[in-house]
């Protein structure tokens, strides 16, 4: 991906001395970074460095100790979620929880009732479902089975974590943010979620990735971001990131 | 009266404490609603007084009998409804709630009504304070209530069971790793704060009638404080009983009796539009819920 | 060769889907009856009552609309234990409006529904954000305070209440009006549970961090949910008011508050029909037990619990399933 041609788009999010700490606990400490229009940054780290952590203080579910959170120019950190999200920021959730006892497309009902998205759809009465099976449709469910009639709970976890992704989709967001999307799902379906995203890509967006399965993101990461015990340890193309000091000592541990 | 409403307002705050720390065991420590306490402190009530009236018995062995009731009353509950609607606290209110009432309503129906219904105090006369004179009943409350916290503080905070106690109400699956069963822990629990509301009743019932009326005030009461101090915090008991028992203490006495019923309302509606969750609650408020 | 119960659906319902329902008369039969039922059955009977009966089934309803209420609260993840707070601000408000203002039945039920369910709304906004617990020991806690509040301050009439309020034009429109509103209720909550909208309150109810994160301000919602349902309850209160002509402390008796959590344990919960269901079969049958006295809360408090962890579906689950589907036996292959 050419690297000038984002270079030179806007900064569609800043984020600049992050900090949160649980009772002793810093879970996220001084992060700083930005992301341009059309981006898609991949953030990695051990578990417990503070990923989700600098997600919900991203999204509004937390509000930091320090720091600030701007969003194409506007102060966002301490907005409840819900404006957030109506500002354009979506985010899926690494422990994905469907309403269980509702069908998948049903499931979609909820985000397509949000402002934001009744703004831009004008959401009719009884249109959501309609739009909730094509889009559930984009993101895999195969048209000709009734896998989105299903009820939520007897889907497998490929199908929820497609729901969940889909579910985002439905706001409409300028900003994505997956937290652990391909966690829990075999290669075959990581391999036919990628081309989704690339599409989502292709359609403008920018995209945040938090991630464990390294190998699959850097194929389609532009930048990667490591952090460690809260830091932000690491910034740049994967390759760079991944030679770098700090970084190897985090994942292998440090040798004398 | 300064002096006066100082050492009575401590008595007050020493009763408030006494009543809900019952309350905060069961549901703030170990995440078991236990809505039927007020029936159980009145039940204890009664029983005391049938066992002393009807039986005759030594009145040490009444309390002792009554205590031991309320437990197994406590256990009971938790085996026959509280295991059956676990994890849904909506039913867990609604069910102990439900049978408490059953309970007081009995009491009721079976004629349990009048002044011949009170308990002896432990011992008779009065204690000068500097030139305020307190009975000693009073002050066995407030001695009593002092022991009960600084006991429980020490046991959720320095025994195995204690520890398991607040194991089972942070993280239920994670306590069952450990060895911890959550069953048994959580009828320990129930029994335990059952016992405590006996104990309550016990020493602060003979300043008055045994009513079923007190039941509810109990309940009220008991859940004003939890409300004000925040539900699962011993502190919070604490510091909410003595603001709401001396504010109480002092409306009475330099204002007029019957505003005490504002205080409490006035420290719920305070805390409600200021820090919704208790002074020193521990619930985080729905968006914190990550 | 061993056998296990299936549950299928008749026949008839299959037949009485969306449009085929049009199809026959036995069709539109099958999904007209269950709702003309309680259309028939409280419109319809009223003239055929006995004044004893007819003074029953207006307290029923009462008490339906508190249950109807209460319901809908449960369906956003709100436990109310203290229904008769707004059975008791609406009966002051409009008891209020009467005795010091003037105003006639005809303006005070209006006003005290809105502003009752107003001031409810507002007085438990702060505790309707936090867990369900809270919600239900504050709810549980405010009648009974309000009620010692207005014993020892003596506002609003103190002990007594206010007496001699104006009372219905004839005990026709009584009858009729709140049967009316008790049904435009039951359909209205059930049309609106119905709907997208409904859905996101049920969603709520089930995972509120997930609606969150899907762009709805929850809290705004549950404001909504929790003024109908104040409103409603308001209602009965100032229905009551004119009906016994009188407010006072009594508006926020336990009895207000318990009686529709019973009924709609009972009857079941959820579905609003259920609670309907529940209340008429309660307050009929506390009715001719009378006699007993205060056995009648104790009947309450154990059905209550009887029901909650035996049959926690309900009553009209229970019938709505016998109606829909059958049983039968099926040899596993």
């Amino acid at each position: 991906m050419g690297r000038n041609r984002i270079e030179k788009t806007s900064i569609l999010l800043a984020v600049s001395g992050l900090s949160k700490s649980f009772g002793g606990v810093r879970a996220v400490s001084g992060v700083t970074f930005e992301l341009r229009q059309g981006e898609l940054l991949g953030i990695i780290g051990p578990n417990g460095s503070g990923k989700t952590t600098l997600v919900n203080l991203i999204t509004g579910f937390l509000k930091p100790g320090t720091g600030r959170v701007n969003y194409r120019g506007r102060d966002i950190t301490r907005l409840a979620p819900y404006k957030i999200v109506g500002l354009g920021i979506a985010r899926t959730f690494q422990m994905v929880r469907p309403f269980y006892q509702l069908p998948a497309y049903k499931n979609l009902v909820v985000p397509l009732y949000s402002p934001r998205v009744k703004a831009m759809a004008g959401g009719k009465y009884g249109e959501r479902d309609s739009v909730a099976l094509d889009l559930l449709e984009e993101v895999g469910f195969e048209r000709d089975s009734y896998v989105s009639y299903k009820v939520a709970s007897s889907l497998p976890q490929g199908y929820l974590k497609r729901l969940e992704l889909a579910k985002s989709m439905a706001l409409r967001p300028d900003l994505l943010i997956l937290d652990e999307l391909f966690s829990g799902l075999s290669l075959a379906e990581v391999a036919s979620i990628v081309p989704i995203i690339e599409k989502l890509r292709f359609q403008g967006k920018t995209i945040v990735m938090i991630e464990h399965r390294l190998k699959e993101l850097f194929r389609i990461a532009d930048r990667i971001m490591v952090l460690n015990y809260g830091e932000k340890i690491a910034e740049g193309p994967s390759d760079e990131v991944m030679e770098s000091e700090p970084v190897k000592k985090a994942y292998l541990g440090s040798e004398t | 009266m300064f002096l006066g409403s100082l050492v009575y307002g401590f008595i007050n705050s020493a009763l408030l404490a006494l009543i809900a720390v019952g309350f905060n065991l069961t549901f703030g420590i170990s995440g078991v609603a236990n809505f039927a306490y007020g029936a159980i402190y009145i039940f204890s009530g009664f029983l005391t007084w049938i066992f002393l009236h009807s039986l005759g018995l030594n009145y040490l062995l009444c309390i002792a009998a009554s205590v031991f009731a309320a437990a197994l009353v406590g256990m009971a509950m938790y085996y026959t409804i509280i295991l059956r609607v676990k994890g849904m606290p909506l039913s867990e209110v609604m069910a102990t709630f439900g049978l408490g009432l059953a309970i007081m309503e009995l009491f009721r129906y079976f004629d349990f009504v009048g002044f011949r219904y009170t308990l002896p105090v432990f011992l008779d006369g009065s204690f000068p304070i500097g030139e305020v004179w307190v009975d000693y009943q009073r002050i066995f409350i407030a001695l009593i209530a002092v022991a009960l916290t600084g006991f429980l503080y020490f046991f959720t905070h320095h025994t195995k069971m204690g520890l398991a106690f607040r194991a089972i109400a942070q993280d239920e699956r994670t306590a069952l790793t450990f060895g911890i069963e959550s069953d048994r822990i959580g009828a320990f629990s129930m029994a335990f704060g059952s016992a405590l509301a006996a104990v309550a009743a016990i020493v602060i019932l003979p300043l008055g009638t045994i009513a079923v009326e007190g039941g509810y005030e109990v309940l009220i009461n008991a859940l004003a404080v939890c409300i004000v101090g925040g539900l699962g915090s011993t502190v919070g008991v604490l510091v909410a009983s003595v603001l709401i028992g001396y504010a109480q203490t002092f409306t009475a006495n330099y204002l007029e009796p019957h505003w005490m019923m504002l205080v409490s309302l006035a420290a719920i509606a305070i805390i409600l539009a200021v820090k919704p969750s208790g002074l020193f609650g521990k619930q985080k408020e729905l968006e914190e819920r990550i | 060769m061993p056998k296990r119960k299936e549950r299928v659906d008749r026949g008839i319902k299959a037949r009485s889907e969306d449009i085929f329902a049009l199809s026959s008369p036995r069709e539109m039969l099958y999904l007209l009856l269950p709702r003309a039922i309680p259309v028939i059955g409280l419109l319809g009977l009223g003239p055929f009552l006995t004044p004893y009966w007819q003074e029953i089934f207006i307290s029923t309803a009462v008490y339906a609309l508190l249950a109807l209420s209460w319901d809908m609260l449960v369906s956003v993840g709100l436990l109310s234990l203290g229904q008769s707070l707004f059975y008791g601000i609406g009966s002051y408000v409009a008891g209020s409006l009467n005795h010091y203002f003037g105003i006639s039945v005809l303006f005070t039920i209006p006003l005290a529904t809105i502003l009752g369910g107003l001031l409810s709304t507002i007085v438990l906004l702060p505790v309707s954000r936090l867990r369900g617990i809270y919600f239900a020991m504050v709810t549980l806690v405010l009648p009974l305070m309000f009620s010692r509040l207005v014993e020892a301050t003596r506002i609003l009439g103190g002990t007594e209440g206010l007496t001699g309020l104006s009372p219905f034009p004839n005990k026709w429109v009584a009858y009729y009006l709140i049967q009316v509103v008790l049904l435009a209720v039951l359909f209205g909550f059930r049309r609106i549970m119905a709907s997208d909208y409904g859905l996101v309150i049920r969603a709520i109810n089930d995972n509120d961090r997930s609606v969150m994160s899907a762009g709805i301000n929850i809290h705004w919602h549950k404001a909504q949910v929790l003024f109908l349902a104040a409103a409603v309850g308001s209602f009965a209160g100032a229905f009551g008011t004119h009906y016994d002509m009188f407010a006072g402390m009594p508006g926020f008796a336990l009895d207000y508050s318990i009686m529709p959590i019973a009924a709609a344990v009972v009857g079941g919960t959820g579905s609003f029909a259920g609670p309907l269901v529940g209340a008429f079969i309660l307050v009929p049958l506390s009715e001719i037990l009378r006699a007993l006295g205060a056995l009648r809360i104790v009947f309450y408090g154990l059905f209550l619990v009887v029901f909650v962890v035996a049959l926690p579906e309900g009553i009209f689950h229970y019938m709505q399933r016998k109606y829909h589907q059958f049983e039968r036996w099926v040899e596993i292959e």
